[in-house]
């Protein structure tokens, strides 16, 4: 009796697991017919389990589609974790906007350069009550509870990726709480990433139609943003110091 | 022997007038606005939630940060959303009112909250986690299930002695 209770709740798994592996099968018919930028991959964590390494996740910014005077990435991260947009050298700042021109050729090259999500973060390293932390699934953020704002890690980052909180805030975000005598930075939009969704940044750049940034999981060879670094392959910024960041580019010339 | 009688008494004198002072202290009446759900997600009754909101709250906090886990009973996010309402002006109260749920109390028992120098202190929308597996979920957990469940023949046959995959093979034939 006992078996075919089991017979047939194998048998309704085994048709799941079939119609999982058709899904997955025509998602990657999919990409390789239309275009693989569109393919954002995002959490499928039970939310009752902790994030695990199973996960990495990562940016892929392809700087020949990044428009030069566009600011959709920066204006929808300041709409997104509250902040104030403005870029004086005191004021936060979770993504720039940098424009690189070669001098002998005068080629402009403009790309947003935030976190970047290292592997073997010098923030991490020089933090003193170790406040700042990379979460398993490769996401580095600040633990304001324990922080003390000693800066240490603003002067440890090679991309200038951090800010510190000088004044008393009002009407923070519930999303990103953020206060005075911490230091911050971008966060990956961890909480839209928990709840399966993808960055406010990368969904603002793909509805102005630039669709130069991609967010996956990197560790999933099947994810569309491996699948693209591994056909077009992509660069690290300062890759020399072996960080190993969450954060890749293409289009970057040395 | 005559000292330490006084001392005694002088002890005793001290303890009298402090519990008779305890006894005029007023008793504690703050007018705050009503929850919005009257079943708080922290359990037990008033008192709990009185001397250990706190706690709830720290527990779950470094399980938020560390580890993602969004959706504990217990949030500073959820006790915002349900005690902070609207005044008679139809304005939610900010941190620094006495109108506001944690505002007064603390006030009353004078505890500085630091809380609100960076979480939000009025009710918003925030995003909720979707409760649904996705399919590769139910395919992980349909491999760990065949994993962990052994047909009831290998733990009592003894004349069965083929390895575990081949039985499972047979119960799903």
């Amino acid at each position: 009796m006992k078996q075919s209770v089991d017979n047939s709740r194998r048998d309704f798994l085994a048709k799941t697991a079939i119609a999982g592996t058709i899904t997955i099968a025509s998602g990657v018919l999919l990409h390789q017919t239309a275009n693989a930028k569109s393919l954002n991959e995002t959490s499928t964590r039970n939310p009752h389990t902790p994030v695990s390494n199973i996960n990495r996740w990562g940016l892929l910014i392809d700087t020949n589609k990044c428009g030069k005077s566009c600011s959709a990435c920066v204006d929808a991260c300041n709409t997104e974790n509250g902040l104030a947009g403005r870029t004086g050298p005191q004021d936060t700042q979770y993504i720039r906007k940098v424009t690189l021109r070669d001098k002998s050729t005068g080629h402009e090259l403009s790309l947003p350069l935030m976190c970047q999500h290292c592997e073997s973060a010098p923030c991490v390293d020089v933090c003193p009550v170790n406040a700042s932390f990379i979460r398993a699934d490769g996401i580095a953020l600040v633990d304001r509870h324990l922080c003390i704002g000693c800066r240490y890690c603003m002067m440890a980052c090679p991309y200038k990726a951090r800010s510190f909180v000088h004044e008393e805030l009002h009407n923070q975000k519930t999303s990103d709480p953020r206060g005075i005598g911490t230091v911050e930075a971008c966060n990956m939009c961890v909480t839209r990433v928990d709840a399966g969704k993808i960055p406010a940044c990368v969904e603002a750049c793909s509805a102005d139609n630039h669709k130069a940034m991609m967010f996956g999981d990197l560790n999933d060879p099947e994810s569309g943003i491996s699948v693209e670094l591994k056909k077009h392959g992509g660069k690290q910024i300062r890759a020399d110091l072996a960080l190993n960041t969450g954060v890749h580019y293409q289009g970057l010339n040395e | 022997m005559k000292r330490l009688l006084l001392l005694i008494y002088v002890l005793t004198g001290l303890l009298l007038v402090s519990s008779s002072t305890l006894a005029q202290t007023p008793t504690p009446t703050i007018n705050l606005p009503k929850a919005k759900n009257l079943k708080c997600a922290i359990p037990g009754p008033l008192a709990n939630q009185r001397r250990n909101h706190m706690k709830y709250l720290l527990h779950q906090r470094d399980k938020t940060m560390h580890e993602g886990i969004r959706n504990e009973p217990v949030s500073l996010a959820k006790c915002i959303n349900c005690h902070v309402k609207p005044d008679a002006q139809g304005k939610l109260p900010k941190i620094a009112s006495k109108q506001h749920f944690c505002h007064g109390c603390h006030e009353y028992a004078a505890v500085q909250i630091d809380c609100f120098e960076c979480h939000a202190d009025r009710p918003q929308k925030y995003i909720k986690r979707k409760q649904a597996l996705s399919l590769k979920q139910m395919l992980q957990q349909h491999l760990a299930s065949n994993d962990i469940k052994t047909p009831d023949i290998i733990k009592t046959g003894d004349i069965i002695k083929t390895p575990v995959s081949k039985n499972q093979q047979g119960v799903n034939q």
